[in-house]
């Protein structure tokens, strides 16, 4: 059993062998990896030690007062967050040792293959192909011995797709059945030819995400993710833990959106009306409890009893940035009239706090969009969390080809 | 700020809702409390004996070497939550909450050990709608004797004692038989008003009534959160289960979409406020942050709580209108604790005091 105090023995050892002073930062992330210190409830030899999650924090805080470099994990949110679970609960064993350190030190950024132009809150229905080449799809269960797969399409909305050298990637395999039936989970190399990235110029003026465009693209077998026509139910691990990844942060007070328009009321009085008091102490009081309700949620976590509120959480979040950045912009007044750049600019992350009133005014716009939009949430809530009747179905039996595009 | 706060229940407190919970399905169902707002004694004096004597849940609050159980604010809101679901007419939160504060802020050990036996019954008598740190209505203390009258006073007739500020700045202890304590016809009626009259009634100082009054109500305010979220998760929870039951147009109303997003919508509002709540129990228990959580937890709580209640009558349309179905005490209940220990309004005119959000 690995307790809290192997973990802090352990880590006194990283530290002593690897003294983050004199170390290269690859360096030493590489060796916490190799010590199971990276995620402490990971199996031993994929960075963890088997041990409870919740003594991840026993790690962090030692190595956090030893000045030790972190592996800047909102660099890799999709990899982090998305990627290595899956890989974690579905992967071989070669794919778990492939992939799993790279992306863990951040050497390998990942990206998402899900959305398509036609297939965004209805996900399953995506038209993405990807066809054996050593024979049609009524041959692929006995196909074992390798061989490569086929895949066409385009996907949009892929965040960070430039910055990716990997991709997980959802492609239909079997048109000839229900589509939840005929998917299949692979991991796309974003270096293969036929893997065209180009970027999508939103709202804000920059590109965040990308078109990809798949033409043409060979993945072998061995890069196949779970069993083939399994990849909705491998999808449902990614989707998961989005949601949990987005509800489980820790914020302090004022750490969201509301921090920059408190700070903003603060400094600047002349600004100040009484009817933006108002809606203000109302969206201050409603970003408090929010923050509660996650700090709730991620101790349930920690206790090892999550609850349902993740989905909740990811609502909430959406509804108070776009009704607190639309404040900033009104309460700035004159200013709120000016943008503080229309470049065209590819981040390698999303940084609402580096960014102005305006900026964040039109980019919270994405927030009850990405990652399943407000109504379909809406709609899991009601079904999955209260037990209400599902809506009626009209495309549960009917093969892929022969629904309505 | 200090330490995150513990926002989960322990399984002590999980046992301890399963207990209140047992006892209040036999001695608080919603037909019998219906029953007993028509009456002539709205309070229900025996489920209280058995919270207060059987299971001595009146002295939480209180340390152990003072009388009482030596527990904390988060086993009372969890006792809270309870009565808020079942719109319980019992003097709880005014007795074993907002009196026995005061007299803790005071040296009256022998009446506080009473109270906490539950054997006594205890009122403060500052009118309901006053909030922590809120003006409040002081009588007349001349020739050794109280003068005057105070309006809008929860549960003064279930008690025994009222503690009563005077314009002398102390707070006295009077014995109810020598107050005259007339029934106001009160919106909420399962937790009834009262006018309080003193006309040269004797009073035994106990201590400094602004300090006291003051730490009675912030309890009182942030442990009525958990009353409603009581309230509204067992209005949630009944609107569930009824629009899963009901048809129309030959499918169960709850699964028309327009009414599940409402729905899933007050779920969240209802999680939220159990977030809330459990923050301003816990700190209070730990002392801790405590004024800035009482009015984060009371600016957020009655908007839900009342909203829950309307949404439960809307949804059960025509029978939520009716006085059989118990919805209504919920919305009397949601609608007066709105108002009760301070306005959502007044608690966020505290608040921006409080975080440095001035008004202009």
């Amino acid at each position: 059993m690995t307790d809290a105090a192997e973990l802090q023995r352990r880590t006194a050892e990283l530290l002593a062998a690897h003294p983050p002073a004199t170390t290269d930062r690859l360096d030493f992330l590489k060796a916490r990896f190799d010590a199971g210190l990276a995620w402490v409830h990971y199996p031993e030899g994929l960075g963890g030690l088997g041990a409870p999650r919740s003594l991840q924090v026993v790690v962090d805080a030692e190595l956090e007062a030893a000045g030790a470099p972190d592996n800047d994990p909102r660099r890799n949110g999709i990899g982090l967050g998305m990627a290595a679970p899956t890989i974690l609960k579905y992967g071989t064993e070669e794919q778990k040792q492939r992939y799993l350190r790279p992306l863990w030190v951040g050497e390998e950024i990942w990206c998402q293959l899900f959305s398509e132009p036609g297939a965004g809150s209805d996900l399953a229905a995506l038209g993405t192909r990807a066809v054996r080449e050593d024979g049609g799809p009524s041959r692929l269960s006995e196909a074992e011995s390798g061989g490569d797969w086929v895949v066409n399409g385009q996907k949009v909305w892929t965040s960070g797709a430039h910055n990716s050298r990997w991709a997980i990637l959802i492609a239909r395999t079997d048109p000839d059945v229900p589509k939840h039936a005929g998917i299949t989970y692979f991991i796309c190399d974003m270096t293969d030819p036929g893997v065209d990235v180009r970027p999508l110029r939103q709202i804000t003026g920059e590109a965040e995400f990308n078109e990809v465009f798949l033409t043409d693209v060979r993945i072998p077998d061995s890069r196949r993710l779970g069993e083939t026509g399994d990849g909705w139910r491998v999808a449902q691990t990614t989707l998961n833990n989005e949601r949990v990844a987005i509800g489980g942060m820790r914020l302090p007070r004022e750490g969201g959106m509301i921090g920059p328009v408190s700070k903003t009321w603060r400094d600047r009085p002349e600004l100040r009306t009484q009817d933006l008091h108002q809606r203000l102490l109302k969206l201050w009081v409603d970003s408090e409890v929010a923050r509660l309700t996650a700090e709730r949620l991620r101790q349930q976590l920690v206790a090892g009893q999550p609850g349902p509120e993740g989905a909740g959480m990811k609502l909430a979040f959406a509804r108070l940035n776009q009704e607190i950045s639309g404040l900033e912009v009104e309460l700035l007044g004159e200013e709120g009239l000016l943008y503080d750049d229309w470049t065209m600019r590819r981040p390698e992350l999303v940084d609402f706090t580096g960014r102005e009133a305006g900026y964040r005014y039109l980019r919270s716009k994405g927030n009850s969009i990405e990652g399943g939009t407000s109504e379909v949430l809406l709609n899991i809530v009601a079904e999955r969390v209260l037990g209400l009747p599902a809506e009626p179905r009209t495309d549960k039996d009917v093969a892929w080809k022969d629904l309505a595009r | 700020m200090s330490a995150q706060p513990d926002l989960l229940y322990s399984e002590e407190e999980e046992a301890l809702r399963a207990a209140v919970r047992d006892l209040l399905a036999d001695h608080c169902d919603a037909p019998g409390v219906i029953a007993r707002t028509e009456s002539d004694t709205p309070h229900d004096l025996a489920a209280w004996k058995a919270l207060a004597d059987g299971m001595g849940l009146a002295g939480l609050l209180v340390p152990e070497d003072r009388g009482g159980q030596g527990a904390s604010h988060r086993e009372v809101a969890v006792v809270l939550e309870e009565l808020g679901r079942a719109v319980a007419p019992v003097p709880y939160l005014t007795s074993a909450v907002v009196a026995t504060e005061a007299l803790l802020a005071c040296d009256a050990d022998e009446l506080l050990a009473e109270l906490a036996s539950g054997r006594r019954i205890g009122a403060l008598a500052v009118a309901l709608n006053v909030a922590p740190g809120g003006a409040y209505k002081v009588v007349r203390h001349e020739d050794g004797a109280l003068h005057g009258e105070l309006t809008a006073i929860a549960d003064a007739r279930a008690a025994d004692v009222l503690l009563v500020p005077a314009d002398d700045g102390g707070l006295y202890a009077v014995d109810a038989t020598d107050a005259t304590v007339t029934p106001q016809v009160s919106f909420d009626l399962t937790r009834p008003l009262a006018t309080v009259t003193l006309d040269g009634a004797r009073g035994r100082l106990l201590g400094d009534a602004e300090a006291a009054v003051h730490r009675a109500l912030r309890a009182g305010a942030g442990l009525l959160a958990s009353e409603q979220f009581g309230l509204a998760e067992w209005t949630l929870t009944e609107t569930v289960r009824y629009l899963k039951e009901r048809k129309q147009f030959n499918r169960p109303v709850g699964g028309f979409q327009a009414l599940k997003h409402r729905l899933a919508q007050l779920w969240l509002e209802v999680v939220n406020l159990r977030a809330a709540a459990r923050n301003a129990a816990d700190a209070l228990a730990t002392g801790a942050d405590a004024d800035v959580a009482v009015a984060v937890a009371q600016a957020y709580a009655a908007s839900v709580a009342v909203h829950a209640a309307e949404e439960a009558l809307q949804l059960h349309a025509g029978i939520g209108m009716t006085w059989e179905h118990p919805v209504h005490l919920y919305l009397k209940r949601a609608k007066s604790d709105s108002i009760a220990y301070g306005t959502a309004g007044a608690h966020r005119a505290r608040l921006a005091e409080l975080v440095d959000l001035q008004a202009p």
